[in-house]
């Protein structure tokens, strides 16, 4: 029996997390920011859409934050796209908006003259890239090196701690997509829209024994 | 490393129901959306876009029973349009399971309710559909009303002011290809692709795999849609892929 908690502060779609969820074998899915239910939960996502502003304030708002820490000193935890982004210090969007500052580090913007070859690229960096393994993880099991996952973001983290990096990905730049640290992964892709292999992924996180 | 290049294949829903029509004429029954999105998705297909082209209230909620029966089983994204009026409708498609919103006509009503909506669900799942119709050489405006009505807004113009305002995507539909099966109109796709800063997908008019490589080549679209030629069977989106991966183009290996 893994109950999985999908931390809910107002954000983004978190039905297709929780259905994607339960496809790889979580017997229960909650979406709530209750903090009982969030504690009694074998482990956490923690889901991010939409503009880092709204994010921060909602957390806040229904105290997501605090559960955010309280989980990841005591069991797995996943964060997603902008809930990855949240772990860091501070974002540029929005004008600039303080995180959570549980690592060092900043989310950056793409920049509107983002060349590849001469082309210039799109942003947001919006469809399937390839993903590259940095380090050896229980969350990459019978994840084939530099498959794809789906992206939609148009800032990037930039974290201080080489340490923390675990997968790596290029658009314009070398960027960091995502990151491990104890029972804590994150990732900037969206493991629920990336068929099967985010579908691994998060199968991986189900059953990952910290 | 390179970001690949889309396939998505479109799914036009009319009161529960797949159905593609040549021109808005000739309404051929699909299938369940569901079971085609399944179909797709197992295909490799790297997005679905669904648009409701219902124009009932009633529709509406078989549209939202529809798309969360999708999402339960479909794990790529889901684009879901017609018919968006309110900020409301948005929120009630991504608590659904839709990932993007497709934003059309109240667009051009009220500019910025585009900007409101991606203000509040940021600009990653605002996706504005544009339909555009040329009036002359190397001029194109966008049309409301199935083709019908001329809003006098140049196209190219209105796609860099969406951007603006902050539209993630730019599904860009010409209403003279359409439906015709002779290929995009790689004209007004290059043109608003070269134009604005987001991702532009190409549609309306594939007839041919051909096709789906000059949108991309020609039309510089980051993505490209199609419905009937997948629908009806002539090609799988494996084979369109193998096509487009003949051509050079970066796709998504499944």
């Amino acid at each position: 029996m893994t109950t999985v908690a999908v931390l809910d502060y107002g954000m983004g779609n978190l039905h297709s997390v929780a259905k994607a969820l339960e496809h790889v074998g979580a017997s229960k899915v909650i979406i709530t920011h209750d903090p009982a239910l969030v504690r009694a939960a074998d482990r956490v996502v923690f889901p991010g859409v939409g503009a880092m502003r709204d994010c921060m304030a909602g957390m806040k708002a229904v105290g997501v934050d605090a559960e955010v820490r309280e989980a990841a000193s005591q069991k797995p935890v996943l964060a997603i796209c902008v809930g990855m982004q949240a772990l860091m210090e501070h974002s540029e969007e929005n004008g600039g908006v303080d995180c959570l500052a549980m690592f060092n580090g900043k989310v950056k913007f793409f920049g509107n003259d983002l060349v590849e070859n001469g082309q210039r690229l799109k942003v947001p960096h919006m469809g399937w890239n390839e993903v590259n393994h940095t380090i050896n993880h229980a969350l990459w099991r019978d994840i084939p090196q530099n498959s794809r996952f789906y992206f939609v973001h148009s800032f990037y983290v930039d974290v201080a701690d080489s340490q923390l990096i675990a997968g790596r990905s290029h658009y314009g730049l070398d960027f960091t997509t995502a990151i491990s640290h104890d029972n804590l992964f994150a990732v900037q892709f969206h493991p629920e829209k990336s068929q099967k292999m985010g579908l691994q992924l998060l199968k991986n996180f189900v059953e990952w024994r910290v | 490393m390179t970001l690949a290049k889309r396939i998505i294949p479109c799914l036009d829903v009319d009161k529960g129901r797949v159905v593609k029509g040549v021109q808005f004429l000739d309404i051929r029954d699909a299938g369940d959306p569901v079971e085609v999105a399944k179909r797709y998705d197992q295909q490799g297909a790297d997005e679905i876009t669904f648009l409701d082209i219902t124009a009932s209230h009633e529709g509406r909620d078989t549209t939202l029973k529809t798309v969360e029966r999708m999402a339960s089983e479909v794990f790529v994204p889901l684009t879901v349009g017609g018919g968006i009026r309110k900020l409301e409708d948005i929120r009630n498609l991504l608590n659904a399971g839709a990932d993007k919103v497709s934003i059309n006509s109240a667009a051009v009503y009220d500019p910025d309710f585009v900007r409101a909506a991606a203000d509040r669900f940021g600009s990653q799942c605002i996706v504005v559909a544009i339909d555009a119709k040329r009036i002359a050489p190397n001029k194109w405006d966008i049309f409301t009303h199935g083709g019908r009505k001329d809003t006098g807004i140049d196209a190219v113009e209105w796609a860099i002011k969406m951007a603006e305002y902050g539209a993630g995507e730019i599904l860009l539909t010409s209403m003279d290809a359409d439906g015709t099966k002779n290929g995009y109109d790689l004209g007004v796709v290059r043109a608003v692709s070269d134009a604005v800063n987001v991702p532009v997908i190409a549609s309306g008019g594939v007839g041919n795999l051909q096709h789906l490589a000059d949108g991309i080549l020609q039309g510089r679209a980051d993505a490209v849609l199609a419905a009937s030629i997948f629908h009806f069977g002539e090609y799988t989106v494996p084979q369109a892929k193998a096509f487009l991966r003949e051509q050079g183009i970066v796709m998504r290996e499944i």
